[in-house]
């Protein structure tokens, strides 16, 4: 019981993770994707613009489940970082640029910095996503433990999370930043943002559509576990909530958009997670095995209960700042003339 | 379910990739201590006496403040996966008792986060005094984020909260090993030389403007505000220092001999300071006699454990620990001095120390303070060796078996060269920026 309660506190996380976090490596991949310094200079300031407040309280999400990981499933915990210690370097190693690069870019004065820093960010934005994707992969499709240090994580399902997380990263950052631009009246980013939000979706259903036959082929156990039961309905819900979005960017209503895209990327890993009950590394050690003793479960959830009630108004005061406006900078276009500060 | 079993033939490396991941943080982390308080304590200035040379001067420090604090996310949660990366054993093993104290940790880190962000980004666009309490939360995350940390350092230097049945875990009790015997002394200390470090820093960068020329009340003020703040914090460090001491003797026996270089129990043991010791004696340095057992019982004659009194291979590298205790010292001493210098200033004439030597002394105490710093923690954290969880599981016992730990050391080398490279540049461009001081 406490080992679901807790196992649902890490979903939690991983969810508000992969939607808020992912959405913030998205935005990079779009900066990537801007094209030359004249003509990605108002997406890329609009980028910074969105950024700037909620990214790195974003980011804790994931030493949050990084946390609870270590701390209620150890034996788990220890053998992914065992099997699939390339990606996690290369995905830590990735966050210090992307982060670093990031908050200094705001402080570089000549175009040549500016565009060094953003190369760094954007390139590294595409980077983790990748490598956290392919790290969720293998252990859904029953990679852990190995020894095969390369292989446990480049096997078909792991490159193809690894692609998805890349992709619904960028179509999350599309929506949201629509949103953004309609709310700072910059009809041109409203546009371009929306584009892009369309291009991302066609591309998140197609790699979707086809992943059903990579997934079959290369981890039966977890196509089993996402074509039946309530797997199945995450699935589903998935779906509905992508084509939502796409007809709610259509129309322009950004803000629902904003919550049925984040549903659609939600429960994608909820049905994972379904999908291997009652196994926590599929295959190798189930849920109960995993879980650290109930002394430690229930006091990590009552840490969590009270970290929450402080936690929770504290990010609903920064998204409503954000929101409506009164923590907005300034726009500056980045990489034209207006790189200086 | 332990599937690696091979020996790691890069245990130092692994060590040292810690150690540098942990000493690239740690001087992050006395901003985040210490920077929020001295922003507001400016801006607290600004708001009861309306001149806008406290608020030009607390807006460039919040602006420095996020930086550093993006710096400090990053180079943070290296260390979070460097736990997983290269101590997997001790993760797995040891996750369950110290690991709630990463989960509240983390809950802090969320609040600063957000609150740094609404600070500022607040500036002007909330009221004063909304702007003024959006700031508190960020002090506060920064004692509760750190005490959380501390408690599992302290944890692994005197492991509690649990029982051990037939070397299985039992009874685990995660808030016993929170609050472990360590945890209050580390937490002061640390929190003091948090102070020291950001201070000083700090203070040094207005000293050399002001040694620059630059002698208006912006950079006068940028020069005393941290200097009252080390003031402060200089003299009680001493009494902290002690207090850690104490606590060391009782605890790590071996720990506190390897301070000194102690060979044999001695009763009424003396103290060399200054000296190197190497290749296991002390050369040059004053020897005090009984001072090691009145700092470590407060009683001249009492008896003081050697390192002889534990088989050799549980003994730390006694010659690391010995002189990295003694350049904290070292150069605590100097601050302190220091710190009265300014005070005695201050208090007897009302004004800066006159002489050109104060204003270098400072610029000089910045980084001496950040050298302090992780010669403290190399004491501490070499003095706990051979342990990772003191007494109970090897360091050697711990590490992965992965492969790569060398490209992985000399990755991180190059990007924590490029990463303090750039902040360092920026910074300094940002400090030669004129202050934006409003009418």
């Amino acid at each position: 019981m406490a080992a679901d309660l807790v196992l649902a506190l890490l979903i939690v996380g991983l969810t508000a993770y992969a939607v808020l976090g992912g959405a913030d490596f998205g935005a990079g991949f779009w900066d990537l994707t801007a094209g030359g310094a004249k003509g990605g200079a108002r997406v890329r300031g609009l980028i910074k613009r969105s950024m700037s407040p909620v990214w790195e309280a974003n980011h804790v999400w994931l030493i949050f489940v990084l946390v609870i990981l270590w701390t209620c499933f150890p034996p788990a915990f220890a053998a992914i970082m065992d099997t699939l210690y390339v990606p996690l370097f290369i995905a830590a190693v990735g966050i210090i640029f992307r982060g670093g690069a990031f908050a200094l870019r705001g402080e570089a004065a000549t175009i040549g910095e500016a565009r060094a820093l953003g190369a760094i960010f954007a390139t590294s934005s595409v980077l983790v996503p990748f490598c956290l994707g392919a790290t969720v992969g293998a252990v859904a499709s029953g990679q852990v433990p190995s020894d095969d240090a390369l292989g446990a994580w480049t096997n078909a399902t792991s490159l193809l999370a690894g692609a998805m997380a890349v992709v619904t990263g960028a179509f999350l950052a599309a929506v949201f930043m629509a949103g953004d631009a309609r709310r700072a009246g910059l009809d041109d980013l409203v546009r371009a943002f929306r584009r892009r939000a369309l291009g991302a979706a066609v591309v998140a259903g197609a790699l979707a559509l086809g992943g059903i036959a990579i997934v079959n082929a290369d981890a039966p156990a977890l196509y089993d576990g996402l074509t039946s039961g309530a797997g199945f309905a995450c699935v589903i819900v998935s779906g509905l909530g992508g084509l939502a979005t796409i007809g709610l960017v259509r129309a322009g209503g950004w803000s629902s958009a904003r919550f049925t895209a984040s549903v659609a990327v939600g429960a994608v890993l909820i049905g994972m997670a379904v999908a291997q009950r009652p196994d926590f590394l599929p295959g190798e050690l189930t849920l109960e095995e995993a879980a650290a003793g109930d002394s430690t479960l229930v006091v990590t959830l009552i840490s969590a209960a009270a970290g929450l009630a402080i936690l929770l108004p504290s990010l609903a005061l920064l998204f409503r700042l954000t929101l409506t406006g009164t923590l907005d900078q300034e726009f500056h276009p980045i990489g034209d003339e207006e790189a200086k500060r | 379910m332990v599937m690696r079993m091979d020996i790691q033939p890069y245990l130092l490396e692994a060590r040292q990739m810690q150690a540098l991941s942990l000493g690239v943080h740690i001087p992050l982390v006395c901003f985040g201590i210490a920077f929020p308080a001295m922003v507001l304590f400016a801006e607290g200035l600004w708001l009861r006496t309306g001149d806008p040379t406290y608020k030009a001067l607390a807006r460039r420090w919040s602006k420095v403040m996020m930086i550093l604090f993006a710096v400090g996310v990053v180079t943070g949660t290296i260390l979070s996966f460097e736990l997983g990366l290269l101590w997997p054993r001790f993760m797995e093993e040891w996750g369950e008792v110290f690991g709630v104290a990463f989960a509240l940790e983390g809950f802090s880190f969320f609040i600063e986060a957000i609150f740094i962000a609404i600070y500022v980004y607040g500036w002007d666009r909330l009221s004063p005094r909304a702007h003024m309490l959006s700031g508190i939360p960020i002090v506060i995350a920064g004692i509760t984020g750190s005490a959380f940390v501390i408690g599992v350092n302290g944890w692994m230097n005197n492991p509690e909260g649990f029982d051990l049945v037939d070397g299985e875990l039992a009874n685990v009790r995660p808030m016993a090993a929170l609050f472990n015997s360590n945890v209050w002394h580390e937490l002061v200390h640390m929190y003091l030389a948090g102070f020291l470090v950001c201070g000083f820093l700090v203070a040094g960068v207005y000293a050399m403007a002001r040694m620059g020329g630059r002698r208006d009340r912006y950079h006068r003020a940028g020069l005393i505000i941290p200097l009252a703040f080390v003031a402060l914090a200089a003299p009680a460090q001493v009494v902290v220092g002690d207090w850690a001491a104490r606590t060391v003797a009782e605890n790590q026996p071996t720990k506190l001999a390897a301070f000194e270089g102690l060979e044999e129990t001695t009763a009424g043991a003396g103290l060399t300071v200054g000296g190197i010791y190497l290749g296991g004696k002390t050369y040059g340095g004053v020897e005090i006699p009984k001072l090691l057992s009145f700092l470590a019982f407060h009683d001249p004659d009492a008896r003081v454990e050697g390192l002889t009194a534990v088989p050799e291979s549980d003994r730390p590298p006694v010659a690391v620990v010995r002189n990295s205790f003694q350049v904290m010292v070292g150069i605590g001493t100097f601050l302190v001095a220091l710190a009265a210098w300014f005070l005695v200033a201050r208090l007897r004439h009302g004004r800066l120390p006159a002489s050109a030597w104060f204003l270098r002394a400072v610029v000089a105490a910045g980084p001496l303070a950040i050298v302090a710093l992780i010669a403290g923690w190399i004491t501490t954290e070499v003095g706990r060796q051979p342990w990772i969880v003191y007494g109970l599981m090897r360091t050697e016992e711990a590490v992965t078996g992965a492969d790569g730990i060398p490209v992985g050391f000399a990755t991180l080398i190059v990007v924590y060269l490029a990463l303090g490279a750039t902040v360092l540049y920026l910074l300094r461009r940002l400090a030669r920026t004129p202050p934006e001081v409003e009418d």
